[in-house]
Formats: C-alpha cells, structure tokens, sequence
C-alpha cells in the first residue's frame, strides 16, 4: 500500500485536512479582502492595479469626511438602526407575550401569517411598496383621490421616508421577532405563573412581574448584539424600497447604499472603500464594546 | 451579519399543550384575538394588493390604480408572460442550479468546518475557532471584495460569483459546532479503536447523526441562495445567467428594462408603448416569488430551531 505523506497521517492531519476547504474559504472571501483594504489609502487605478496604485495616506476618507455625504451618512446609519432595534423590541416583545394569552390554534395561524414577509427579498417586497406608494396608480395615492385629497409624491418627499421605511422595517421583521419572543415566554417554568395565579395575581401583573422580568436577560443580550451592528445598515432595505431615488438620499442614504453608489455608479473606488475602511473599524469597535458590556453583565452569555 | 444577534436567543421547544396561560374570562382572549387579527390583515393585505394587481386588467390600473377590488378581472398579464415564457424559465432553471450547487456544497462545507471546530481534542482547535469567529467581527468592505472577484478571480458573469461567496456563513458553522459538541465523544473513540480513520467517523458517524442540524442549515442555505440579489446585482451581466431575484431587480423599472432589452420586446411581439406593464409587472412578482412563498412556510419551524440549535460557546 502506498503511503500517505506524513502531515495527512494521524488525528490532527486528518481533521486539519477536514478543515482545509473552510480555511481557504475564509482566506480568499475574508482575509483576502481585509489585505485589499489598503486600497482605501492609495488611488486605485484599474490598469495599476491594487498594489501597483499609488499611495494617497489619508487623502480618501479626508475628502469624504469633508463632505456633506459623511454626516448624512453616518447620521442616517445609526439613527435607523435604532429606531429599527427600538420599534421591532417593544411591537415584537408585546405582541409575543399577549400571543401568550391565545390558544394553540391561534397562536399557530398568526404567527403563520405575521412570519410570511421574512420569506420575502428586499427586492419583492420593493414591488408590493410600490404597489402602495406608486405616484400614478399606487393605492395611498388612489385612496387621497377618492377622498378628495391631492396625491402625494412619495418618492420625491425625503420627510416621509423615516415613517416609510420604519413601517416597512416592521411589517418585515416583526413575525421573526415575535416568533424569538414567544419561544422565550414558553421557557419560562410555568410553576411561577401557578404560584402567580394562587396569590391571585392579574394578567397583567403576570406580564409585568414575572415574563418581563425572566425575558429581560434574553432582550438585553440581543439588545447589546444589536448594537455592535448598528454600523451595519440594512442594504436592500435602503436600495429598493426608496428606489435609490436621488432626491430623497437625505434621509434614505446610509453607509451601505453609499458604498456601493461610489463603487458601482459614481466609480470612486478608492473612496468607496475608504468608507468601507471606516464602517469596517467603527463596526469593530461597536462589537467589542457590546461583547465587554455583556461580559459585564453575564459572562455566560457574552460571544467570547 | 444580520444574524449574530440570534444566537443568543437560547430558546427551547415549544412544548405541545399550554393550559396555564388560559385565562378563565374569555372576553379578554377575545379582546386580544381581534387585536391579532388586525395586526395580521395589517401584514397580510399588502400580499392581496400585488396579487389581484396582477389580476386586475391593465385599464383598471391606469384609470384606477392599484385596487383591492379591481373594476375589470383579467388573465391578461400573465397570459402574456405564458406567450414568452423562455425568460422567466430560465431565471428559474438558473435558481434552482444555484440553489441546489450552493447548499449541497454549502451544507457540506459547514459541517466539516463545524465538526473540527467542535474538536475540542483537535490541535489546533483554538486557533481555527478564531480563524474563522474572526471574520464575523472584520471584514475589508464590499471594494476589496468586488475587486478580489472581478479583477483577479475573474467571476465576472458567472454563477460561481453567486455561488461561491454564500458557501460558508461562520455563523452557520458555530450553529452546526453547537449541534457537533453534543455529540458523545464515546462514541467517536470507540469507533477510532476499531480502527476507523477520522475521514470515515465523519462521513458515516457525525454526519448521519447531525441530520436535525443538517435539515435546519440545508434549508437556510437554500432559502438564502433562493432570495439571494446581491452578488447576482454586483456580478451578473448577462442576461441568460439572471437569477429570479436579479430578473426582478432588472424588472423594476419595467420600461427601461423593456427599452434597454429588445431581444425581450421581440420575443413578447408588442411594441413597448402599449405594453401592459403595471399588471405585467404584478404578475411576473407572483410568478417568481409565488410558488417559493406557498413551500417556505411549511418549514417555518426551522428557521426558527436553527437559532435554538446550537450557542456561540460551546
């Protein structure tokens, strides 16, 4: 029989050939890219190439923070973020513990029915807000018609977009959610709802004292992990749904829909990176300090 | 990315009957039925609007617009896009490679890597753990990305743009290490004194037993594939390797689309002024995403246990 070479031989040559496929994944997907990150300090010129392109230091991210685009940006990137994370929390979290109070049957169709838009691409969901906002035969404007109300023009109105996609956010994310909560209701040992019950407690001194209370270490981790995204905006979100309609960008532009706009239709690559570089660490650094709030909290449940 | 946060959610089954939570006084569950009630018309209306939209015909919709109720019902819309049907084909045959190449390879990528990971034994187990926990936490940004696939791998116009990048996700590998470290590790020595290699113990011992595991990722994966725009927006071009979403992206401004692609108008036979687009447009969005929204929600549970699987740590 013919012999393996040596490093193939034994357990951990066996499992390091097992890990192998995911190694090189990670190496060209992920660290690759991070090596690729210098182009956000030099002028990247196609024909030079990434390590051919002259070194410019901080010139990129300079000319993008002195412009109007970086506050916007940045301002818009974390403000939705927490409005998402707010909104989705109360709404999810109430609707989850009052779907408690409903027999099985119920609580099996609604959730059915409020989980049916997670199945839905941002780009779908892009047609069924259309379908409402649409300036000539979207239904709202239908509607303000037949009530003798002038039509709006949704897409070239930057101070409806906060509420648009805040409400769109939560027709998309709220089943999900709902879902997570109620499956955290359900661990709760029923024993205290007895003892609850015996002392004659209300419902809602029930929901107040005792499922509030148990769900909080579970809404706090989340919470906190949510935070160390917020640097993270939700790119279809913010791309389909308003369109990409340029006169409406102050208030539906973030990071994200930024980055790619440098990349793919202004062509500024060394600056779009440069943005990129940005979110990359302040994103780092958000993360971090979510995970050591954690630790504080609970070690057991910090990501490391 | 969207995904760290879920792991945290340790939630366990939902256990069969519940008849604490029932309250003696009906009135108030019936109070907060017709609450839920509202609240899933509120989310499932939106659904009826594009459905009889594209049932609605075109003149309804230009005198009209969008209605629940529409003045005139017609098959019109879709009878059109059944007149030509290659293009919407297509984009389904060209889906379903990229869904099934990508979990198949996906699933078994993430359970390799998962299961070294789970390796507490394995040599190096603490530095591949960061190896690839690290990713999640830094990347180089969408620039270095896009010019690492057109400019030196050479994706451009190929599937393998949107297959590759959706292979592995370092948090469906810590979801499948999760399930793996539950795994006896009696079991995996006492097959080693028999004599069995790793290779062997992995692909007829840990992958058979991690099917709960495998079901719940294989049909995230899948789902993933299926309603992936992204990598098919940055990389593909060419029209005849459009995946549904990306045929939907290109769709959203039908009238430019129709315009910029005449092979299309031809096919249709029609002149693009009097094209039924509104309707159309409804139609081909039930057309590509119908038949997937009719199957997914049977699996809903699943989306769901893949977050209860397995922790973070383990």
């Amino acid at each position: 029989m013919k012999k393996k070479p040596s490093f193939l031989r034994g357990k951990n040559g066996e499992l390091s050939v097992l890990f192998l496929p995911g190694f090189l994944f990670f190496l060209v997907m992920s660290y690759i890219p991070m090596v690729g990150i210098i182009v956000a300090f030099k002028d990247y010129n196609l024909r030079k190439g990434i390590f051919g392109s002259e070194w410019v230091g901080f010139e990129n991210l300079k000319f993008f923070f002195v412009s109007d685009t970086a506050w916007r940006v940045t301002r818009n990137t974390i403000l939705y973020s927490f409005s998402y994370i707010l909104m989705t929390l109360l709404v999810s979290l109430t609707l989850a513990i009052l779907l408690n109070e409903l027999t099985r049957r119920w609580v099996k169709i609604h959730q059915t029915v409020m989980f049916l838009p997670y199945f839905l691409s941002w780009v779908l969901v892009s047609y069924i807000s259309n379908a409402f906002l649409d300036h000539q035969n979207g239904f709202l404007n239908a509607m303000l018609k037949s009530v003798g109300g002038q039509p709006v023009e949704w897409y070239f109105g930057a101070q409806y977009w906060p509420i648009i996609l805040n409400l769109v956010h939560l027709w998309k994310a709220v089943g999900f959610n709902v879902l997570l909560y109620y499956a955290g209701i359900m661990g709760i040992d029923q024993s205290y709802y007895e003892a609850a019950r015996i002392d004659g407690a209300s419902k809602l001194q029930m929901a107040l004292k005792i499922t509030v209370p148990l769900l909080a270490p579970l809404v706090t981790i989340l919470l906190i992990l949510s935070i160390g995204g917020m640097f993270r905006g939700d790119f279809g979100l913010h791309y389909f749904i308003p369109n990409n309609t340029g006169l409406i960008y102050s208030t539906t532009d973030i990071i994200d829909t930024y980055v790619f706009r440098a990349l793919r239709t202004i062509g500024d690559i060394s600056m779009s990176a440069a943005v990129g570089f940005f979110q990359s660490v302040v994103g780092l650094v958000l993360v971090l300090f979510a995970n050591m709030v954690v630790r504080k909290l609970n070690e057991e449940n910090s990501l490391w | 990315m969207t995904t760290i946060h879920a792991a945290a959610g340790a939630a366990p089954e939902i256990p069969a009957a519940r008849s604490a939570a029932l309250d003696s006084r009906p009135i108030y569950r019936w109070l907060i039925n017709a609450l839920f009630i509202v609240v899933s018309a509120c989310i499932f209306v939106p659904f009826l609007l594009v459905v009889v939209s594209s049932f609605s015909s075109e003149e309804s919709i230009l005198r009209h617009g969008y209605q629940f109720i529409p003045e005139r019902w017609s098959l019109g819309a879709y009878r059109l896009v059944f007149q030509s049907p290659k293009i919407l084909l297509r984009a389904y045959g060209v889906t379903i490679v990229v869904t099934v190449v990508g979990t198949a390879l996906g699933l078994l990528l993430t359970a390799m890597t998962g299961w070294v990971l789970s390796r507490s034994d394995y040599r190096f187990n603490r530095q591949a753990t960061f190896y690839v926990f690290f990713t999640m936490l830094f990347g180089g940004g969408l620039v270095p990305f896009y010019i690492l696939m057109t400019q030196y791998l050479h994706l451009k116009d190929s599937l393998l743009a949107v297959i590759i990048p959706g292979l592995l996700s370092p948090f469906h590998i810590m979801v499948m290490k999760g399930f793996m470290s539950k795994i006896p590790f009696e079991m995996i020595e006492s097959a080693k004194v028999d004599g069995a290699s790793e290779m062997r113990i992995f692909f007829t011992m840990v992958l058979p037993l991690s099917t709960p595991a495998l079901t719940t990722l294989g049909l995230t994966i899948a789902f993933n594939y299926w309603n992936e725009w992204f990598n098919a927006m940055l990389f593909i071009d060419t029209p005849n390797l459009a995946t549904l979403q990306l045929l939907l992206v290109r769709m959203l401004s039908t009238i430019e689309y129709l315009t910029a692609n005449t092979e299309f108008v031809k096919q249709l036979g029609i002149d693009v002024g009097q094209l039924p687009k509104y309707s159309v447009r409804m139609a081909m969005a039930i057309l590509a995403a119908g038949p997937m929204l009719c199957i997914f929600p049977f699996f809903q549970r699943y989306f769901v246990s893949g977050l209860t699987l397995g922790s973070l740590k383990g």
